[in-house]
């Protein structure tokens, strides 16, 4: 390898060579893509109701089935797929927002603000978060922005560890002192010499929340308390199949499909980059 | 620590509660401004806010968790313990499962790691970790319960053999994480000096792996298994409803889609108490299989 490979260049070399990643990555792709394009390419309108159809299984006009009120279950994955992978990002940006901000804080100052804050992590760290989701999610009335929030303030706590660890390692190299003897201010200190030396980790870790933030958004509508009709999401859309799925096993069968897939590759593509990252760690 | 945290949980879940938007009896039909005061009376609820949370916190210590609103003439506490042993037993059995096959499965996998018996296992558990709880539980519904009709599709303890989904279903993504846990630690322990000198000493394979290794090696799954204790309530509110068990994890969640306000308050209370509660029994656990980290 030649000498002036950069670390990011390198990883993506080594990202290219790991084929359950790769595969990963594209069906990420494609899934985005086809979310973006759902009002163009989905066969039919999401609240389309074909009433004399009903629930019909896989055929010709509806390649995967329609469901009891006869809408086409393609497009109504389609869009679905726009609120789950919507509720997946904008909930990780969240989590990765005060994540980032609380580790650094604390790893950067130390001392007494560091114990505490980190004191405050272990607590919560105990505590049954699914439990304040639902919570939260009773007492303010499911909407999109709350669960966004509610999700992102439970998922954020792993990331100020790892992000604290970072900074630890990092704080007393010479360039962070050089910035300090030269009078940078704590805020570009954070912008400017400590963010850009740990996006790694911190690209690695949102990779892996994300489906675990997509996994608490449909468990949520799976219970009834998340995503509301007449929106759908990947959660309810399965909520629906297994109401049905006596007589319409498709209706199960086909989001469930869609879901695993993409849990599998967000999983593949996120291990495929931390090892291609940080080639030190292993599965743990 | 353990005390302060569950009332700090308990003061905070209090006031959320109190901010929720209408009082516990608006969604009922109309009723008369006189009837309202009553129950407002009998509920305490026209007391002020410090009042109210004293006399609730009060309550607390001496196990009392408040009326439901929902169900007339039923106090939570009552309500947790009919729940309560059902979901135990539930939780019970899906951990001995998780355990049982986790562990075999993990020990197998390190002992003949890179052959088809770590590779097959290891395969499952991806699956098993990546196919949510409320996926898994009607997919082995509609497989076992409706085309090859094998066991019963709901219930618990009415019919013979309606046990085994519900707590297959929970168990099996633990399943998967303890496999991937006890191999793990397996690989780290097998290539200590320790597990050759007792190599060395003649003993048999079996004695070396059961007595040497797997008492450091399975550390990380007993680490594993206190935080896993939040994990299988929320499982426990999936597969109580798809199972339709009469558990405190059903409660829980027809309280929240009914919104009663006491009975959430109090389930929740009495989750965070029994969670922390694990996770410190599982720490001092933990601490007692190693004896290295006995004096840090």
């Amino acid at each position: 390898m030649s000498s002036n490979t950069s670390l990011w260049s390198d990883a993506i070399y080594r990202l290219t060579r790991n084929r359950a990643a790769m595969i990963g990555g594209s069906t990420l792709i494609l899934l985005i893509l086809a979310a973006v394009a759902a009002p163009w390419i989905a066969p039919y309108s999401y609240s389309y109701q074909d009433l004399d159809l009903g629930a019909s299984p896989p055929s010709v006009e509806h390649i995967l089935g329609t469901d009891v009120l006869g809408r086409d279950l393609l497009s109504r994955i389609l869009y679905g797929a726009r609120v789950s992978l919507l509720v997946g990002f904008v909930a990780t940006g969240v989590a990765l927002v005060i994540g980032v901000s609380w580790g650094i804080v604390a790893g950067f100052f130390g001392g007494k603000v560091d114990s505490v804050m980190m004191r405050i992590v272990d607590i919560l760290y105990g505590l049954p978060f699914i439990i304040f989701v639902i919570l939260l999610m009773v007492i303010f009335g499911s909407n999109l922005w709350l669960l966004f929030g509610a999700i992102g303030a439970v998922e954020w706590l792993t990331m100020s560890r790892i992000v604290r660890g970072q900074v630890i390692g990092l704080k007393n190299q010479e360039f962070v002192l050089a910035a300090k003897a030269m009078g940078v201010s704590n805020f570009s200190m954070f912008r400017r010499h400590l963010l850009p030396n740990i996006l790694g980790p911190i690209a690695v870790y949102a990779t892996l929340t994300i489906p675990q933030v997509m996994l608490l958004e449909s468990f949520l509508s799976f219970l009834g308390l998340g995503i509301q009709p007449p929106m759908s999401s990947w959660g309810t859309l399965i909520k629906d199949g297994v109401e049905s799925m006596e007589e319409y096993s498709w209706l199960l069968v086909y989001p469930g499909l869609t879901f695993t897939i993409t849990l599998f590759a967000l999983n593949f593509f996120g291990d495929g980059l931390r090892d291609a990252l940080d080639p030190k760690t292993t599965d743990s | 620590m353990a005390v302060p945290v569950i009332l700090a949980v308990a003061t905070m879940t209090f006031f959320l509660v109190k901010l929720a938007p209408g009082g516990p009896f608006d969604s009922e039909k109309a009723v008369s401004p006189q009837v309202l005061k009553n129950l407002n009376e009998v509920y305490n609820l026209d007391a002020s806010q410090w009042e109210q949370y004293t006399d609730y916190m009060s309550g607390l210590l001496q196990g009392d968790f408040g009326p439901s609103f929902k169900y007339p003439g039923r106090s939570v506490t009552e309500m947790i313990g009919i729940g309560l042993p059902i979901t135990f037993e539930l939780a019970l059995y899906a951990i001995l499962i998780a355990v049982i096959i986790g562990v075999l499965a993990g020990v197998l996998a390190a002992l003949k790691r890179n052959t088809l018996l770590d590779f097959i296992p290891m395969a499952i558990a991806m699956i098993g970790i990546c196919v949510p709880t409320f996926l898994m539980g009607p997919l082995l519904v509609l497989i076992f319960g409706i085309q090859l009709e094998w066991l019963p599709v709901s219930g618990w303890g009415q019919l013979a053999g309606d046990k085994i989904l519900p707590s297959v279903t929970l168990g099996f993504a633990y399943a998967a994480y303890i496999a991937r846990l006890s191999r793990g630690g397996m690989l780290e322990v097998l290539n200590q000096d320790f597990i050759r000198t007792a190599r060395a000493k003649g003993l048999t394979e079996i004695m070396v792996v059961t007595k040497h290794a797997m008492q450091g090696g399975l550390i990380p799954v007993v680490s594993f298994l206190g935080p896993a204790v939040a994990g299988l309530l929320a499982g426990s509110f999936v597969v109580e409803t798809i199972f339709q068990i009469p558990g405190l994890g059903r409660f829980y969640v027809e309280a929240a889609l009914n919104r009663d306000y006491t009975m959430i308050l109090g389930t929740t209370i009495f989750f965070s108490a029994m969670i922390v509660f694990f996770n410190l029994l599982s720490d001092l656990a933990a601490l007692w299989l190693n004896p290295r980290s006995r004096d840090v």
